[in-house]
């Protein structure tokens, strides 16, 4: 009875965890299989959680702040395609000089504006951040452990920004291979010269996917600073970023096993925090360093021996020259 | 890939508005990791040194390390610079310190939370175990599920130490208790990561604990955030952070790092200061736990009693306290 409470929180924990990366995951999925590099995620999510905690500490709305956030992160991905598709630079170069860039940024604004070095003032009102919703009847469900429990923790109590996130890996799934829009998409990152020649335009659709990753980025950024926490501090994406990279490419660039692999992560991460000090049968109590290592080693193993080989979208990375 | 950071701020931050002129008394300050405002600890040595500013009317110089390169760098740019008494707040310090004070034996060095044996150095540390040994103690007795939880920053002795007394004070009210213990990372970043505090947190809530204490710096803003929305209780750490949700925090450890920087600061400034070691406990009033307007409410005066009663003891040598570095 105790380890079934115990595995139903983690799976709650899982997706609480999973949900800023599987955001991210998906902008990288638009962005890659539209042939552009989205090694500006961290950067992105970074700026979005930035502006998302400052617009809401300022208007007292979590939904101006949601806006802001995913204005934030739409204009530094028009930026990374300004620069890489328009002007064809190293995609690579542009997305860690956004990440640069917003490391220092975020910090240096929030200093000037709210002399609280560099940390956002904490959203304490109601509506200035996104809370757990809990669903009707989830509190009397709880005391019946099956299924009352799992619906108590697993289906409610998750905030907004957590079932957009969950509803949107079929919405992507059903736009990348069920729409007109997803087909171009995937041939632009395969063979744009192709796509060229069916007289669509290359620019435009790169710069479509670079905003659509944008957007979620925003999203992914916003639930860091009014969901997850309570407002900005330096440096709070942490490298989710490019653990969301590591889950698109783990999840070879679809958009159902980048979910699995985002859960993964997520799941060891969230185990990392539960077995601390845990006495497990036959090995006793596994000392602190030994857990917080085991979310990186299990990701090793994983990438070295049961992914199986990864093929990245052909045009990745090669910014597209119309031939004169 | 790892996020790369670039210490862009170092020249910016050095353009001190009035550099002292020799012989002119210029104190400074070094932050660690987690800043000045984390609310805490940092906030804690930050509040000493604005304090001697507004009696004294004497500015400081100050810097907020980002990266562990700085340390070294900083201090003995501080040094060089014409600073009499530069205050290392942390124990990641220590081996800066060291360094620099054999370079300049002429400045006096003062370090908070850790010893360093130099004749130019003072070395300042807190029995972090007697306030957390209380704040045990009042988890204990407001616990209503018998579990009560402790969050720690990064891994070290220093944290262990909280966590020992305050198991210690909490056993002492209920022998049976259950304190569910983690600590968020093993590298300095563990003292920045809201996050990840809200989570663990969050773990430890949804095992049954109703009452957290945290010793984790800026990470401890998420576990008292988790607290408030989880509408259970918090202990805050280092600074009295009663005040950040009232009603949802029970007390504070207080660690009066505060009190030590503003001496450090007038005695180097009256001549009285004097290298060597230094211990601040109870008696010190060095540490101790918080009782204001904000956590009136939830601090019972029974409750109050009970731990005065056991300041006293702890005082008077009648109630031992557990000491990590001891064991």
């Amino acid at each position: 009875m105790e380890t079934y409470t115990l595995i139903v929180l983690l799976l709650a924990a899982t997706i609480r965890v999973a949900t800023p990366l599987l955001l991210a995951a998906l902008a990288g999925l638009f962005s890659e299989r539209s042939g552009v590099i989205a090694l500006g995620l961290e950067g992105m999510m970074l700026g979005a959680a930035f502006a998302a905690a400052a617009a809401s500490a300022v208007t007292g709305s979590v939904w101006l702040g949601l806006g802001a956030g995913i204005a934030t992160a739409v204009a530094l991905a028009l930026l990374l395609a300004f620069a890489g598709v328009t002007h064809r630079g190293n995609q690579v170069v542009a997305g860690m000089a956004v990440n640069i860039m917003v490391a220092g940024l975020g910090p240096a604004l929030a200093l000037a504006w709210f002399n609280l070095g560099g940390q956002t003032p904490q959203l304490e009102g109601a509506g200035q951040r996104f809370l757990a919703l809990t669903w009707p009847w989830a509190d009397a469900a709880r005391a019946a452990p099956f299924p009352g429990l799992l619906y108590a923790e697993l289906l409610s109590g998750h905030n907004l920004v957590v079932y957009f996130a969950a509803a949107l890996v079929p919405f992507s799934a059903w736009v990348l291979y069920r729409t007109r829009f997803g087909l171009r998409l995937r041939a632009v990152g395969e063979n744009p010269s192709a796509v060229d020649t069916a007289g669509i335009s290359v620019t435009r659709l790169r710069y479509q996917a670079v905003m659509i990753s944008g957007v979620l980025c925003g999203v992914a950024g916003t639930y860091l600073s009014t969901a997850a926490s309570a407002g900005f501090v330096r440096d709070m994406t942490a490298g989710k970023g490019y653990l969301a990279l590591a889950a698109l490419i783990f999840g070879k660039w679809r958009p159902y096993p980048t979910l699995g692999a985002c859960l993964l992560f997520a799941f060891t991460d969230a185990l990392a925090t539960r077995l601390q000090g845990v006495a497990l049968p036959l090995v006793g109590v596994i000392p602190v360093q030994f857990i917080l290592a085991l979310p990186y080693v299990l990701t090793v193993l994983l990438l070295a021996g049961f992914v199986g080989t990864a093929v990245a979208p052909k045009a990745i990375g090669a910014p597209y020259a119309k031939e004169k | 890939m790892i996020s790369l950071r670039l210490s862009l701020a170092l020249p910016a931050a050095l353009g001190f508005a009035a550099l002292a002129a020799a012989g002119e008394f210029a104190p400074a300050i070094v932050y660690d990791f987690g800043g000045k405002f984390d609310r805490s600890f940092n906030q804690s040595a930050s509040e000493g040194a604005e304090r001697f500013k507004r009696d004294t009317g004497i500015a400081f110089r100050e810097f907020e390390i980002t990266n562990a390169a700085q340390r070294e760098q900083i201090m003995a740019q501080l040094a060089k610079r014409g600073s009499s008494i530069i205050v290392a707040v942390g124990f990641t310090q220590a081996s800066a310190v060291e360094k620099v004070a054999r370079q300049f034996p002429g400045v006096k060095f003062t370090i908070i939370d850790a010893v360093v044996d130099l004749p130019n150095v003072q070395s300042i540390n807190f029995r972090e175990q007697e306030s957390s040994y209380l704040c045990g103690m009042a988890a204990a007795l407001v616990s209503k599920t018998g579990k009560i939880g402790f969050v720690g920053g990064m891994d070290i002795p220093l944290i262990r130490k909280f966590a020992l007394g305050y198991v210690a004070g909490a056993r002492q009210v209920h022998p049976n208790i259950e304190v569910i213990q983690n600590m968020t990372g093993t590298t300095p970043a563990a003292w920045g990561d809201p996050t990840k505090g809200a989570e663990l947190a969050k773990s430890q809530f949804g095992r049954g604990v109703d009452v957290v204490f945290h010793a984790a710096g800026a990470t401890g803003i998420g576990v008292m955030q988790a607290a408030k929305d989880a509408g259970l209780l918090s202990i805050g750490c280092d600074s009295n952070q009663d005040y950040l949700h009232p009603g949802s925090v029970l007390t504070s450890a207080l660690k009066r790092v505060d009190v030590a920087v503003y001496k450090a600061f007038s005695d180097a400034k009256s001549g009285t200061w004097h290298a060597g070691q230094t211990v601040l406990g109870l008696a010190e009033n060095g540490v101790d736990y918080s009782y204001d307007e904000h956590n009136r409410a939830v601090l019972t005066p029974a409750m109050k009693q009970r731990l005065d009663q056991a300041r006293a003891d702890i005082i008077s040598g009648k109630l031992p306290v557990p000491e990590y570095r001891a064991q």
